[in-house]
């Protein structure tokens, strides 16, 4: 039950984009079609999890053992990296189809800052890892739902006639402001 | 070598100021500028990454094989990163509890590895501590200014450093909280881009 409610939270209320500022970059940069968002979506979803799960696990058997939890930052990005580089070839080589749909959106997930900002809170929060795991994946899922709703609403927004200085990058912060206005109202479910 | 210097320095302070016309580094720009301290802070911890891991990128920028210089540049960014964190944890320990995760993701800020990797990788030492040093004062002025805005209308007060605000309204003024909520940032930062658009690209 309580990982349930947290699962509920770390969706609506507490959501990585709108609510935790993380992950803005490509929140912005793959919202404009409909299609990059969705690919953006399911590798964020892909890779959240398996990071969530690897940082645990270095954080707990590693760095909590060795007396070094300095080196977190470091030996994060690190295993981020090089996880992100791995699932690349792994997924080429074996499951070519789901490599074609994520194309060039693996990559980018190195510098994606929910990825890195979930195993951070996970830490901080000191969760165990069961609740890591649920707590990476509803992240994950949330930023899904927030880019995908974010795609579809900037896709008829761009086709209004909009003032020369609002367009593009203005009035979509705008419209992700009046979105995170909406998810406010999920705060009193848990 | 002077002119250039003064190029590469002022460019960042107007023609490429970040977020605004280099529209990269947006999560720290909307989580820390509730109150001008955190924005400035925010703002001389990503300067401070900028000058130094430029300054080592170039000098190491022929010494780095090509092909694994992203994952090179990440290491030694996350090394000032490191000590950034170590610093302010001794220092300014306050600060360090408000800005939370956003000091170890400065690993991820899009603006730190765009200056590596778009200038530093290919310039003179000299030329790329100006850069960054240009970029980073550019960073801190637009989310003192972000955070001006926000903290002004959100709660009526400017607080620059310590903790104190220098300057309050009064109690006739009754807070518009939405600014310092999270739907605020959105809003003003889209609203000041669009004033930047106004005023004209360079």
């Amino acid at each position: 039950m309580e990982l349930f409610e947290l699962a509920i939270g770390s969706i609506f209320i507490n959501n990585i984009i709108l609510a935790q500022f993380l992950g803005i970059c490509p929140f912005i940069g793959t919202s404009k079609k409909m299609e990059t968002a969705v690919g953006m979506a399911m590798a964020v979803v892909f890779v959240m999890v398996m990071a969530g799960m690897i940082t645990w696990s270095v954080d707990t058997f590693l760095l909590k053992a060795l007396n070094v939890e300095y080196l977190r930052t470091l030996s994060f990005i690190l295993v981020i990296a090089s996880l992100v580089q791995f699932v690349e070839m792994f997924l080429k080589k074996s499951i070519p189809g789901l490599y074609a749909g994520l194309g060039i959106f693996l990559p980018l997930i190195t510098t994606n800052c929910a990825v890195m900002g979930t195993c951070l809170l996970n830490i901080g929060n000191e969760y165990d890892f069961i609740t890591a795991l649920v707590s990476a994946f509803s992240y994950a899922l949330g930023f899904g739902l927030a880019l995908i709703l974010f795609a579809g609403v900037r896709e008829r927004v761009n086709l209004g006639r909009i003032p020369k200085p609002l367009q593009d990058t203005s009035i979509g912060l705008v419209t992700a402001g009046i979105i995170a206005l909406t998810f406010t109202s999920f705060r009193g479910m848990v | 070598m002077a002119q250039s210097l003064a190029k590469e320095f002022t460019k960042g302070l107007w023609a490429e100021i970040p977020p605004f016309r280099l529209v990269l580094g947006l999560c720290p720009t909307l989580a820390v500028t509730k109150t001008v301290e955190n924005g400035i802070g925010m703002g001389l911890a990503t300067t401070f990454v900028l000058v130094f891991s430029n300054l080592l990128i170039s000098i190491l920028r022929n010494a780095i094989p090509p092909k694994v210089r992203i994952a090179c540049y990440i290491v030694i960014i996350a090394t000032f990163v490191t000590i950034v964190e170590l610093v302010m944890q001794a220092f300014t320990y306050p600060l360090f509890l408000t800005l939370g995760i956003f000091i170890p993701l400065i690993v991820v800020n899009c603006i730190v590895l765009g200056r590596a990797e778009a200038f530093a990788s290919k310039n003179t030492p000299v030329l790329a501590v100006a850069d960054g040093l240009g970029i980073g004062i550019g960073f801190t002025l637009s989310l003192a200014s972000l955070g001006a805005v926000r903290e002004l209308i959100g709660a009526g007060t400017i607080t620059i450093w310590g903790g104190n605000p220098v300057f309050a309204v009064g109690d006739w003024y009754h807070p518009f909280s939405f600014m310092v909520e999270a739907p605020g940032a959105f809003v003003a930062l889209g609203l000041m881009l669009a004033c930047m658009n106004l005023i004209g690209k360079k």
